[in-house]
């Protein structure tokens, strides 16, 4: 084949399959923000007319390839029609080279990243918080405790924990904050007075009795009223809470959520509820359509 | 000439390790290749931002394996043995110190070095692929910081650390996956240090090493851009390609202002 040849391709004909591929991957696109079921059916479009596409492109070449090969190479041709011994050689050598390459690869892989999804580092603890009588009606106590003993200092959080008495059906009410700030996670601090003479010390946990009307950020100024709602500054929603049970007479704290905003106060509280996102990611009001960050281990 | 004998048996005698380390190896050829190479006539200090980039990197390497014979990447004792290394070790607070400032010094060399090679259009044709392989090298040298950052293991270095990892978590799609594998779990946990030491030790130098070494080779291969106010590159066509390297060697005759590509 002479280089002349090369350099003059038939042109493709025009075809529609493109213009429904770009569709397609435009459904796609929106469904990553909207929905799953756009998702899927962007998928299925994309996919059948890049199928098409190729079939299209493929199918447009064997006149030119046919073209070119000379009636007399034709018996060469079918002689060399099975691989040749360098061929196979090659193609061995990449194949069982890859095979080993991923055998040690991919363990080596999984153990780098695997550790981080699966096991015990990403269960949830429960932490005792000791006799409810500890945490006096209507006042906040700053719960410092290490989450998992066994390892440490490292594990330390925060929890600002308000009794507040009874709701209307008698069940016992407590306000439980978590103390990372919602915007990147930095330590929120009580903005009020700490009663250190009654600081005291419950099977590990810290307890510190605080005065406070308010929580702020010291990283980048975000402030939130007594129940958590955003009031100034970066944050995205309000402070995130735990769930919380009291068993034998103790407070314990659950697993964290998110919350969208707090209406009323204490006992009476209407807590919008979601599944605990990462500092700075909405999770109601269209902010979370427009930017959306799933949350592994969340549904919604 | 008895003198000039001498000296060309004293000349044999010296060259003779190079000789034969030529002949085995070809490694003085490609030295020569690497090092002595034409240039143009008007360039300045401007063009030595790459190299001074380069040495910023090599006192970071250096220093940061002398760091490492005395750094203890674990929680409990992490901070202790950097206040060892900054108080006990003698000439350790120069050590660490140079490795703490000079960090700072790499990335505005970096940024130095960028903004000559923006503003001398030294990123066009054909060095776009040497472009590309630097902002790779920005980025590394970004995580070099972010990740050494934590491992003093105070305050600061924790709390700037969940910021930047909250920050990655709000990426799209990606992020919360990116920030649980850096936190190795829910939270930052103990095996975060350590995932930090080993990411800003081991994995992102290497890279950046091959790349430096992919960048250089780029430099040597396409040589060195004339300043966009040279008389000598204006008004050069550009050659025409077909596929061929022909088109990329210098026609004879031609003046070799963008540093010759033999």
């Amino acid at each position: 084949m002479s280089d002349r040849e090369q350099h003059t391709p038939p042109l493709p004909a025009p075809s529609l399959w493109p213009i429904g591929f770009a569709i397609g991957l435009a459904c796609v696109l929106v469904g990553l923000v909207v929905s799953t079921a756009a998702l899927v059916i962007g998928l299925v479009v994309t996919l059948v007319f890049g199928g098409l596409w190729v079939r299209d492109l493929a199918g447009k070449r064997p006149p030119a390839v046919a073209a070119a090969p000379k009636p007399a190479m034709a018996t060469e041709a079918d002689l060399n029609a099975t691989t040749d011994r360098a061929t196979f050689l090659s193609l061995a050598t990449v194949g069982v080279g890859g095979l080993i390459g991923a055998g040690v690869t991919l363990p080596a892989l999984g153990f780098g990243v695997l550790p981080s999804f699966v096991g015990d580092r990403v269960e949830t603890k429960e932490v005792d918080l000791g006799p409810i009588s500890n945490f006096p009606e209507g006042q906040y106590v700053i719960a410092t405790y290490l989450e998992d003993p066994d390892l440490g200092e490292v594990t330390r959080r925060t929890a600002f924990v308000r009794n507040n008495g009874r709701t209307e059906a008698g069940e016992p009410s407590f306000t439980t904050i978590f103390s990372r700030c919602v915007h990147l996670g930095c330590p929120v601090q009580p903005n009020g007075p700490i009663d250190e003479e009654a600081r005291q010390e419950v099977n590990g946990v810290e307890l510190r009795p605080v005065l406070a009307a308010s929580f702020g950020c010291p990283c980048h100024g975000g402030l939130y009223d007594s129940e958590g709602n955003r009031t100034a500054g970066p944050p995205v929603r309000s402070l995130d809470r735990y769930e919380f049970s009291i068993r034998n007479g103790n407070l314990i704290l659950g697993r964290l959520f998110s919350v969208g905003d707090v209406d009323g106060t204490g006992a009476k509280a209407r807590i919008s509820k979601y599944y605990r996102a990462y500092p700075g990611v909405h999770v109601d009001g269209i902010e979370k359509w427009l930017y959306p960050i799933p949350t592994p281990g969340s549904t919604s | 000439m008895a003198k000039s004998t001498r000296r060309q048996q004293l000349e044999a005698v010296a060259l003779y390790p190079v000789d034969w380390l030529e002949e085995r190896s070809g490694l003085v050829g490609y030295t020569k290749w690497f090092l002595f190479r034409k240039v143009p006539h008007d360039i300045s200090w401007a063009q030595t931002l790459g190299a001074a980039t380069l040495t910023a990197f090599i006192v970071q390497a250096v220093t940061g394996v002398v760091l490492a014979f005395y750094y203890k990447p674990d929680p409990a004792s992490a901070y202790a043995s950097v206040q060892n290394i900054t108080e006990e070790v003698t000439l350790g607070w120069l050590v660490r110190g140079m490795h703490k400032w000079g960090a700072s010094v790499f990335i505005i060399l970096m940024f130095f070095h960028m903004a000559r090679t923006f503003l001398f259009g030294a990123y066009k044709y054909p060095r776009e692929l040497n472009w590309i392989i630097g902002v790779l090298l920005l980025a590394l040298g970004m995580l070099e910081g972010f990740t050494g950052y934590l491992l003093p293991w105070d305050n600061t270095a924790y709390w700037a650390t969940v910021v930047g990892i909250n920050l990655n978590a709000t990426a799209p799609f990606a992020g919360p996956f990116l920030a649980q594998f850096l936190q190795g779990g829910l939270d930052i946990g103990p095996d975060t240090l350590a995932k930090f030491y080993a990411l800003h030790m081991l994995l992102i130098p290497g890279a950046i090493m091959a790349l430096i070494g992919l960048h250089l080779y780029l430099v040597v291969r396409l040589g060195v851009t004339s300043p966009p106010w040279s008389s000598s590159a204006a008004g050069r066509p550009r050659p025409e390609t077909d596929g061929s390297r022909q088109g990329l060697i210098r026609e004879p005759g031609t003046p070799a202002s963008d540093g010759g590509q033999e």
